[in-house]
């Protein structure tokens, strides 16, 4: 088998005139975290359920563990674990209920589904829930039981649809604790999310908007690649009118604000001092320009306003 | 051996059946409170009904037909009126539903041995009571006229039969008493089935598309029969204990006569659930919200128990409808369980209810199961 475990060329997928994914490409090697990168909407989901078969494909084609995802889907089902979106294990089953419903679904039976189960309910620190109705379940847990229904069959890829969405900091980080294990055992994450500051742990990071892939390859990759320059920051609480202002600063191809900074990217070539000197003949209140560490979301800033322009 | 998957499926289906508390408390009322509301309210076989009698002989033998009247039960004497003028009054004002006329002759005649003549007059404006006392007026008029032939039998005398005082058809072969439970019950059996098996599977489905499990489920290995049969056969259990819920009501609280096999009973039940589960498989595969597939059961439901003969009989119904009927499952099983329960008869005798019945099974699960993609679009 080829070490692709995921390998799609152009695919699409159209509802009537609406296209959700456009000429998607990308591969993903086996054992290595894949970051599918993009705001709610741009086609992530929408391409993880045609990987998995749940929905046809339009066009283009697909392999998944080297079956084909338009005919294959049974053979691929069984091999990949998948946690959708939102949460959507049995709200009137118990947590140990719905493991072992899922469990026998996958094909485990007896001493080998219990044990799975106690595994799993370990691993995701379920301990003194297990007889607990799903519906009454904090949101946190809720996801870590779907996290532990999608491991159950001992998948070789697991695709996580939006795992951190609406979860506290603390379960993110336990999130991408997890991710970072399976990966480390062999086995291959695909993960979804909106948040640019997490996926810098992925090997490998696709930005998609609208549709689109915008562009993919490693952290580190996409930062050299489409940040050619200096990431700096000032701090200020007038970040809209910052951003304003120095987007009309030669040099400066991109201002925005990001949490309580003003972030921009100063083209090679140009005197930092310039943006500085600016901003104080503005009399706006604002810190001084300081150097910044380029980050994903600086990436995919750009990149947008990029496509934007064009 | 039942493969795993399948058996998880029907686990959990029990769960949450058992967890569902009210869901599973009304399913087993249903049959109780249904047959209880039907059996006692919607009584067909009216007694009691308020006579007036108008007696011209005045004799020792119209007393005596007045007499069977009231001794029957169905009828309670309220008027004696002076004419018939003033029957027609009271009936008009609906004061009372029946009007006895005993002609000035009928003493005459019933000693001479020749027809005595009894007029009854009745309310047609409500065609239950009318034909509730046309049947019973015949009955208790054919039951005195063979008393009084038992006059003229002499021993040693040859035998030469009279007319009977009066002669009048009475309908109900296989319901002498014209006991409406008995009509009823094994008819509303059919229509608890067709309403709960139809609404749970198809809510069952719709439920699990809703709350975003049965993309879950598609992600898994299950195959589109397993899940199918998994999520039927749990419903299959639950129609069966409503129907003997239903059945115990009806032979001890009713004293509905079962006459015949039971056994027969409950497998052709089996047959008659298949075709209500895959209707309600057909509307989960059509209806995208639970509210959407109560609509769609009711829609069905409504010609099923106005059509298929459980409320009026089809022989009434133009050409066109009755034709309709011969899609709903329950036109069949009524005559089947009717059969068994009243008539007594076999799987030879019912077979040609049993065969459409059967093919419209297989129809109806053929179309679920190809509807029943394991798609989402």
């Amino acid at each position: 088998m080829s070490d692709l475990v995921v390998d799609v060329r152009d695919l699409t997928r159209r509802f009537g005139s609406f296209v959700a994914v456009d000429r998607v490409s990308f591969q993903i090697p086996r054992g290595t975290i894949f970051g599918f990168l993009g705001p709610n909407g741009a086609g992530k989901s929408t391409t993880i359920r045609m990987l998995l078969g749940i929905l046809p494909v339009s066009e283009g084609e697909g392999r998944v563990l080297g079956f084909d995802i338009r005919t294959s889907s049974e053979e691929i089902r069984a091999r990949v674990g998948y946690m959708s979106q939102r949460f959507s294990l049995y709200e009137d089953l118990t947590v140990l209920e719905n493991l072992h419903f899922f469990g026998g679904v996958f094909g485990l039976s007896g001493a080998r589904l219990d044990q799975k189960v106690r595994d799993l309910v370990e691993m995701t620190r379920l301990e003194g829930f297990e007889q607990q109705l799903a519906q009454g379940l904090p949101g946190g847990i809720r996801q870590r039981l779907a996290l532990a229904a999608s491991l159950l069959h001992d998948p070789e890829i697991v695709f996580l649809d939006e795992p951190t969405g609406a979860v506290d900091p603390a379960l993110r980080r336990y999130f991408w604790e997890r991710i970072a294990e399976l990966s480390a055992s062999g086995r291959t994450v695909m993960v979804t999310s909106h948040y640019m500051d997490e996926v810098e742990r992925c090997h490998d990071i696709c930005f998609i908007h609208h549709g689109r892939i915008l562009a993919q390859g490693s952290p580190g990759l996409l930062k050299s690649r489409h940040l050619p320059g200096e990431m700096w920051q000032v701090r200020t609480p007038v970040r809209a009118e910052v951003a304003a202002h120095l987007s009309r600063v030669p040099g400066v191809s991109g201002a925005f604000p990001s949490g309580e900074m003003v972030r921009y990217l100063l083209d090679p070539g140009f005197d930092p001092a310039a943006p500085a000197a600016a901003l104080s003949a503005s009399g706006l209140t604002c810190s001084a320009p300081e150097p910044a560490e380029p980050t994903l979301e600086d990436v995919f800033v750009a990149l947008s306003r990029k496509r934007g322009a064009s | 051996m039942i493969p795993h998957r399948l058996l998880a499926i029907i686990r959990k289906e029990f769960v949450q059946m058992r967890r569902d508390r009210l869901t599973l408390a009304m399913m087993l009322l249903l049959p109780f409170v249904q047959l209880v509301v039907f059996g006692l309210a919607i009584n067909t076989d009216v007694k009691h009904v308020p006579m007036a009698v108008l007696d011209y002989s005045q004799s020792s033998e119209s007393r005596r037909l007045i007499q069977s009247f009231t001794n029957s039960d169905y009828f309670d004497v309220v008027a004696w009126p002076r004419d018939t003028r003033e029957i027609s009054d009271l009936i008009d004002s609906g004061s009372l539903k029946v009007g006895l006329v005993i002609d000035p002759d009928y003493a005459r005649d019933v000693r001479a041995g020749r027809v005595a003549r009894a007029q009854v007059l009745v309310d047609a404006s409500d065609p239950i009571t009318a034909s509730s006392t046309l049947s019973n007026s015949a009955g208790i008029a054919n039951i005195l006229g063979v008393q009084l032939l038992g006059r003229y039998l002499r021993p040693g005398t040859p035998f030469t039969p009279p007319e009977m005082p009066v002669q009048i058809d009475v309908r109900g072969w296989f319901n002498p008493d014209l006991l409406t439970a008995n009509y009823i019950v094994p008819g509303l059996i059919g229509v608890i089935l067709s309403m709960t098996m139809m609404m749970i599977t198809a809510m069952a489905i719709v439920k699990e598309r809703e709350t975003g499990t049965l993309e879950q489920l598609i992600t898994t290995p299950i195959k589109t029969w397993e899940l199918m049969i998994g999520k039927i056969v749990p419903y299959v259990l639950m129609g069966y204990t409503q129907m003997t819920i239903a059945l115990l009501v009806g032979i001890y609280g009713f004293h509905v006569p079962v006459r015949g096999s039971l056994l027969l009973m409950y497998a052709l039940t089996l047959v008659y659930i298949g075709c209500y589960l895959g209707l309600g498989l057909v509307i989960s595969t059509v209806a995208r919200t639970q509210q959407q597939a109560m609509q769609m059961a009711f829609f069905l439901f409504l010609p099923t128990i106005l059509l298929s003969g459980f409320m009026f009989p089809r022989a009434g119904m133009p050409e066109w409808v009755q034709i309709l009927t011969l899609v709903i499952p329950l036109t069949y099983y009524l005559e089947i369980m009717r059969g068994i329960v009243l008539k007594g008869v076999g799987l030879v005798a019912l077979w040609r209810w049993v065969a459409p019945m059967m093919a419209l099974m297989v129809a109806i699960l053929g179309i679920a199961m190809l509807r029943f993609k394991k798609r989402l679009d």
